[in-house]
Order: structure tokens, then C-alpha cells, then sequence
């Protein structure tokens, strides 16, 4: 069987008549931590967007391969649950739904399968501990009246909950102090696993700092210009993003 | 895999149940003073009730039809008929109601809602109320809940002093239809001090074609005494247009409290132009819990009038106008004294072309110092055909009050059904899950069962609207 999960061929997309991926390639395997970096307005969050077939996105040309199957238009509750997961940049606030409803309601869906809700309620607390959110947050409404970080993390706890194949973390780490940059950093580290595989997008280094990666690609006007191994983020830190620019 | 909806569907649910029109006796359509006179014979009244009916009528034909809000050109009162008396008295058993209506109530989930968790249940049928009945200790503690007309004969005193003072037949042209033609309702008594821990519930269910439904709900809670009154209403769907135009009218005596809740799912041919008030007295405190689904017209502003001090009103609605759908509805408060207080908390979702209108009246007396009110208004509109408006009227004539108005209105955003997606709900299962949300802050006031009702009505509405 293959090892690949993700597999992203020549891949153009737009938001309006603005194009912003212009022939974009990528491929994630199974047990690999890949990050993508770029200066703003690169198209990160465009591409995690792309994937997920938000359709705000118009994708132009080429092809998205996930297990092997093109999955170009599906709808994007069906992408998740083929086991695509994508924590959001500024994730939204859902009055009247608890976080404890949320969770077994998207975790019924993406499973097929029934919640036991004793079992399910310990799961949950044990993940809260983990990623230091007070458990009385269960009760509250999702997202609504959290901070920054409490967002973030409520984002991670979820992907722990839907034990996603590969989970997109769009600038996960964007706002955070270093704390909640480690207690998210835990959360990857706990999901992460040989068969699954994480896409961190992000433009700053303090979360590499805490996560060991395989692959830094850095994404400049809709391509990635450059792939390689860990250092290259420590280069980007020091350098910017100046040299991979077209003049 | 993919649950498809079809416009059927909705008309398979339970409360559309159509039964054949099975009356005893139904009035000639229209509106006369022969007809009014053979109703009040047909109902055996006293004279007094005549008469009264009679000037009502004189009432109706002087009023005018209200100038502002939705039309109401398509009432044609020489097409409805105002009374419809259904087989069989009225029985305290269940096996003593006449099939066909027994179903209906059964399906509505009526006398199984009975045993479980109510203190008392009244049920009318069109015109009359065909089962009463209520738990022995309460009857002991001196509580009456019994239909309008057993009221009118074994407590005519009480009844002659109490109705119609709340509303005066002078208050709107449907509120003089009312009394000119009203049958049916309930009638409740809490005596001094008695706490009725468990709801009273009262169901009326139209199913004669072109007719109307116009019950009288009385309700007494006396000093000190609390009650917890709920009120559900529903019928089938016809081509042609039905009218309801009922009228509740609660006396919240000192100290007293009051709940009252009501759950309304009329058919999407009806108009339904209710009146409620309620008149509370020194520290008394009346609740209105409303959940408004269904008609095609609705005007409903439930009033409070705080005439004693310290008197208190919370007001928690939420209305729900999908396709053809003009649900003009919303709440009146009277601060009349000192320290009164009311709270107000009003929700709206438009759908698929509804209209869903908040329109209110505050207005705070200059006795009525150190008063406060607060006043919270959002709507929902789920697609671009919709609309929704807030018009609000406050009419504050003292500056010691403490007064807050917010209003909202806003849509569904594409990003949250996005963020929900992503969550592998699909997109209607993200607008109802946001929906429901919504709604929360109001299902959570309700019994729970009546929670678990609102919640249905919501998913059935939007798998109506989608696909």
C-alpha cells in the first residue's frame, strides 16, 4: 500500500478573479511533519482553504490526490471525513452549542458511529488536562467569549478528538505566548503518530522550535520555491524571505 | 446516503393530521347578530353573556382594521365560520372522547405529556373543550382549571368580575370579535399561598376548514400562589384561510407568581391575531415564554401591565417565519409603579422569504421611579429572500429609570458553516446546528419536552427550506 497521503499536482486556484496558487505541488507521507512558511499574502492559508474546498476558493487547474483518490470536488464535510482536519486561523464562535455538544456532534459525524457518552465525557477532560483548558469550559458555548490562545488550543483538542489522518494547523501558532506555543505543541505531539501527518502553516519559527519537522517548504506568490529539511526555517528566521522573491 | 426533502414531507408530520369534519353543529359563515344570538343559545348562556356578546359585535363593526403592520385584506369574515361545536361533551376520560379527535390528541402526544408531567391537562376541539381533567391534590388545595363555559356556570361571579377587564373589548377590532364569538379556553383559579408545582397545559386544535378558533383563557393566581401554565396550538392545513383570534387575560395577584408558555404551531393558512395581557400587582411576577412557528399571519404582542410595586415581567420569544410567512410579533410592558422591572428577550429567524417582525411598546410611567427595563432584540435571517425588522416603541415619561435597548440583526455566515463543515457536518446540518444555537437561550426555558418540540419544528422547518 502506498505511503502517501496527500499528493497536490500543479495546483491553481483563486479567491474572485485574483489567482493566488499558480501551480502549486506538494506531497505528504504518512509519520511526516511538513511546515509551510512564506511572507504574507504567499497563499498559505489559501492553499489549507483549498483543500478543505471552502468555497469562497475557485480552484482553476490541476489536481488534489488524498489516498489516492481525487477529491477536487467534494464537499467539505466530506473531505473531513475522509480524515482531513484543519484547525483555523480565527476559528468561529457558535452561540448555544456547548464545546461538550460540538465535539460529539462533529465526532458522530466524521465516525458513522454511535458516541458513548460516559467514556466520551472522561476522553475529553483527559484531552482538557493535557492542553491546560479548564474543564468548565465543556459547558461553555464554542468558542464564544474565548481568548486567542483558548481558541487555538479548543482548535487542537478538537483534531485530538477527530483523530484526523492529516491535520492542517493554519497559523495555529499566530498570537500565541510562548506557554500556549508549548501546550500546542504537546497537543501535536500527542496526536502525531506513524500513519497520520501534519501541514503547519505558519510564518513565524517558535512552534518548529518545539516540534520536530521533516520537511520547511517556503511558499512565495502561490509556489513553493524551496523544500528542505529543519534548518532552512532557522535561515528564514535570520534572512527573511527577500532572496526567493522574484525581482 | 443524502436525506432528500420533498414539500410533502412537511405535510406528513403530526400536525396535519386532518380529520373529516365531523361537527355537531357549525354556524352559518359570516357574521350577524342572528348568528352571534344562535351561538349563545346553542352554548345555553346567561343573559348577561349576551348582551355582552351582542355589543361586542356592535364593537367590531364600529373598529377599524389596524393601519399599520401585515395586511390582513385576505380575511374575509363572510367565509369563516365562528363557531363549530365537535361530537361529544366534555369528559374528564380520555375513553369518553370521541375517536377520531382521541387520535389527534394522542398523536400530538397529549395524554401521555398527562401522565408524565403534568399537574393538569384542558383540550378543545374547534369550538369546545372536549377533555378536563386535573390531579386530586390540587383540587383539594382548592386550585380550579376547568373549560370556560363549566366556569361561566359553576363560578359566574368570579368569571363576570374578571373577564374581559384585562382586555376591554375596545382595545382592537379582533379583540370585539372576540368577545362577540369567543368559546372554549380554560379557567384557572390558584388560591392564596398554593404553589402548583407541576405545569398546567392546555392544547387547542382547529381541524374544521374556514372557521376560526377563538378560546378565552382566564387565569387567576392569587396572592402568594405560583402556577406554571403552558399552552400549545396547532391545526392541519387547508387551502382556504382559518382564523384565531383568542384572547388570554391573567390576574397576578401580590406576591404572586406566573408562567406562562406557549408553543404555537399553526398551519400556514391561519391568521392568528391573539391578544394577552396580564395585570401584576405589588411584587407579583408574570414569565412569558413564547416559541411562534407556525400561520401565515401572525399579530401577537403579549402585554404585561405592572400596576403594583416591585412588580416583575420577563418576556423570552423566539418566532420562526419560513416560505409566505408574515410573523409580526413581539411584547408591551407597562411600568404603572414604583421599582418595576421588566426584562425582555426576543429572537427571530427568517427563512426562504419570511418576514419576521419585532415590534414594541415600553412605556414607563412617571410613577414608576426607580424602574428598570431592558430590552434585547436579534434576528436571524438564514438566505438573502428573507427579512427581518425591529420596530420598537418607548415611551419613558421618568428620568429615574435605568433603560437598555439592543438590537442585532444579522445573517449566517458562510465562514461558520464553512468552520462547521469542515467538522464533517453537512451544510444543512450546519445551519440547523447554528439554528438551534440560536434558539438556545429560549428551548432552555421550556419544559423539557416542549424543548425537545421546538427543536423538531426547527429541523423539520429547515429541511423544508433546503435542496
Amino acid at each position: 500500500m502506498s505511503n502517501t497521503l496527500l499528493e497536490i499536482n500543479n495546483l491553481f486556484a483563486n479567491v474572485g478573479e485574483k489567482e493566488i496558487l499558480k501551480g502549486l505541488n506538494l506531497k505528504i507521507n504518512k509519520g511526516e511533519v511538513h511546515v509551510i512558511m512564506g511572507p504574507n499574502g504567499a497563499g498559505k492559508s489559501t492553499l489549507a482553504n483549498v483543500i478543505l474546498n471552502n468555497p469562497r476558493y475557485d480552484k482553476k487547474d490541476g489536481e488534489i490526490l488524498f489516498e489516492g483518490e481525487n477529491i477536487n470536488d467534494l464537499k467539505t464535510d466530506e473531505i473531513a471525513k475522509r480524515g482531513i482536519f484543519m484547525s483555523f486561523q480565527s476559528p468561529e464562535e457558535i452561540p448555544g452549542i456547548s464545546v461538550m455538544n460540538f465535539l460529539k456532534y462533529a465526532r458522530h459525524n466524521i465516525t458513522g458511529e454511535p458516541v458513548k457518552i460516559f467514556s466520551f465525557k472522561e476522553e475529553i477532560k483527559k484531552y482538557m488536562e493535557e492542553l491546560n483548558i479548564n474543564p468548565k469550559y465543556m459547558d461553555r458555548s464554542l468558542n464564544v467569549g474565548f481568548s486567542g490562545g483558548e481558541k487555538k488550543k479548543n482548535e487542537i483538542l478538537q483534531m485530538l478528538v477527530l483523530n484526523p489522518k492529516l491535520a492542517i494547523l493554519d497559523e495555529t501558532d499566530s498570537g500565541l505566548d510562548v506557554d500556549a506555543i508549548k501546550t500546542v505543541s504537546k497537543g501535536i505531539e500527542m496526536f502525531k503518530n506513524k500513519d497520520n501527518a501534519i501541514l503547519i502553516i505558519t510564518h513565524g519559527t517558535k512552534i518548529l522550535e518545539e516540534l520536530k519537522v521533516d520537511y520547511v517548504h517556503v511558499l512565495v506568490d502561490g509556489r513553493i520555491v524551496k523544500t528542505s529539511s529543519g534548518e532552512l526555517a532557522e535561515e528564514i528566521e535570520e534572512e527573511g524571505y527577500r532572496k526567493y522573491r522574484k525581482v | 446516503m443524502r436525506r432528500k426533502t420533498y414539500l410533502d414531507e412537511i405535510n406528513t408530520n403530526i400536525y396535519d393530521i386532518k380529520n373529516k369534519d365531523n361537527y355537531e353543529y357549525k354556524a352559518k359563515k359570516g357574521l350577524s347578530k342572528e348568528i352571534i344570538e344562535e351561538i349563545s343559545k346553542q352554548k345555553n348562556e346567561v343573559q348577561w353573556m349576551r348582551d355582552f356578546r351582542l355589543k361586542a359585535l356592535e364593537m367590531y363593526n364600529k373598529l377599524e382594521l389596524p393601519t399599520w403592520g401585515p395586511s390582513l385584506d385576505e380575511l374575509d369574515m363572510s367565509e369563516i365560520a365562528t363557531y363549530v361545536r365537535p361530537k361529544g361533551n366534555m369528559t374528564n376520560n380520555w375513553d369518553d372522547v370521541p375517536e377520531d379527535i382521541k387520535s389527534t390528541f394522542d398523536a400530538l402526544g397529549i395524554p401521555e405529556a398527562e401522565k408524565r408531567s403534568l399537574a393538569g391537562v384542558g383540550a378543545q376541539y374547534d369550538s369546545e373543550v372536549v377533555y378536563h381533567s386535573m390531579k386530586d391534590e390540587l383540587i383539594k388545595q382548592g386550585v380550579i382549571y376547568t373549560d370556560m363555559e363549566t366556569a361561566l356556570r359553576d363560578y359566574e361571579d368570579i368569571v363576570k368580575e374578571h373577564f374581559m377587564k384585562c382586555v376591554p373589548i375596545s382595545d382592537h377590532k379582533f379583540v370585539a370579535l372576540h368577545g362577540a364569538v369567543w368559546s372554549g379556553g380554560s379557567f384557572v383559579y390558584v388560591p392564596k399561598g398554593v404553589d402548583v408545582k407541576i405545569p398546567l397545559q392546555s392544547y387547542f386544535r382547529l381541524n374544521s376548514p374556514e372557521s376560526g378558533q377563538f378560546e378565552h383563557t382566564l387565569i387567576i393566581v392569587d396572592e402568594g400562589a405560583r402556577l406554571h401554565f403552558i399552552e400549545g396550538c396547532s391545526a392541519p392545513k387547508y387551502n382556504k384561510i382559518n382564523l384565531h383570534a383568542g384572547c388570554v387575560e391573567l390576574f397576578v395577584k401580590k406576591n404572586a407568581y406566573l408562567r406562562y408558555s406557549t408553543i404555537e404551531n399553526w398551519s400556514k393558512n391561519m391568521l392568528n391575531l391573539n391578544t394577552k395581557k396580564a395585570i401584576v400587582e405589588e411584587n407579583g411576577q408574570i414569565d412569558w415564554v413564547t416559541g411562534s412557528f407556525g400561520s401565515k399571519i401572525s399579530m401577537l404582542y403579549p402585554m404585561s401591565i405592572l400596576n403594583g410595586k416591585g412588580a416583575k415581567t420577563e418576556f423570552t420569544g423566539i418566532s420562526f417565519a419560513g416560505k409566505g410567512q408574515n410573523l409580526d410579533t413581539g411584547f408591551k410592558v407597562v411600568h404603572n409603579a414604583p421599582n418595576t422591572s421588566s426584562v425582555v428577550n426576543s429572537k427571530s429567524i427568517s427563512k426562504n422569504g419570511g418576514i419576521a417582525t419585532y415590534r414594541s411598546l415600553v412605556q414607563i410611567m412617571p410613577r414608576a421611579k426607580n424602574s428598570k427595563c431592558s430590552v434585547s432584540c436579534e434576528s436571524l435571517m438564514l438566505d438573502s429572500l428573507s427579512k427581518s425588522d425591529t420596530i420598537p416603541v418607548n415611551d419613558i415619561r421618568t428620568e429615574e429609570v435605568e433603560f437598555s435597548h439592543e438590537a442585532k440583526i444579522g445573517k449566517i455566515s458562510d465562514k461558520t458553516i464553512f468552520y462547521l463543515m469542515s467538522r464533517g457536518l453537512s451544510e444543512e446540518e450546519a445551519k440547523s446546528m447554528i439554528v438551534r444555537g440560536f434558539a438556545y437561550p429560549i428551548s432552555k426555558e421550556l419544559p423539557v419536552e416542549y424543548a425537545v418540540e421546538m427543536n423538531n419544528l426547527i429541523n423539520l422547518e429547515l429541511e423544508g427550506s433546503i435542496g
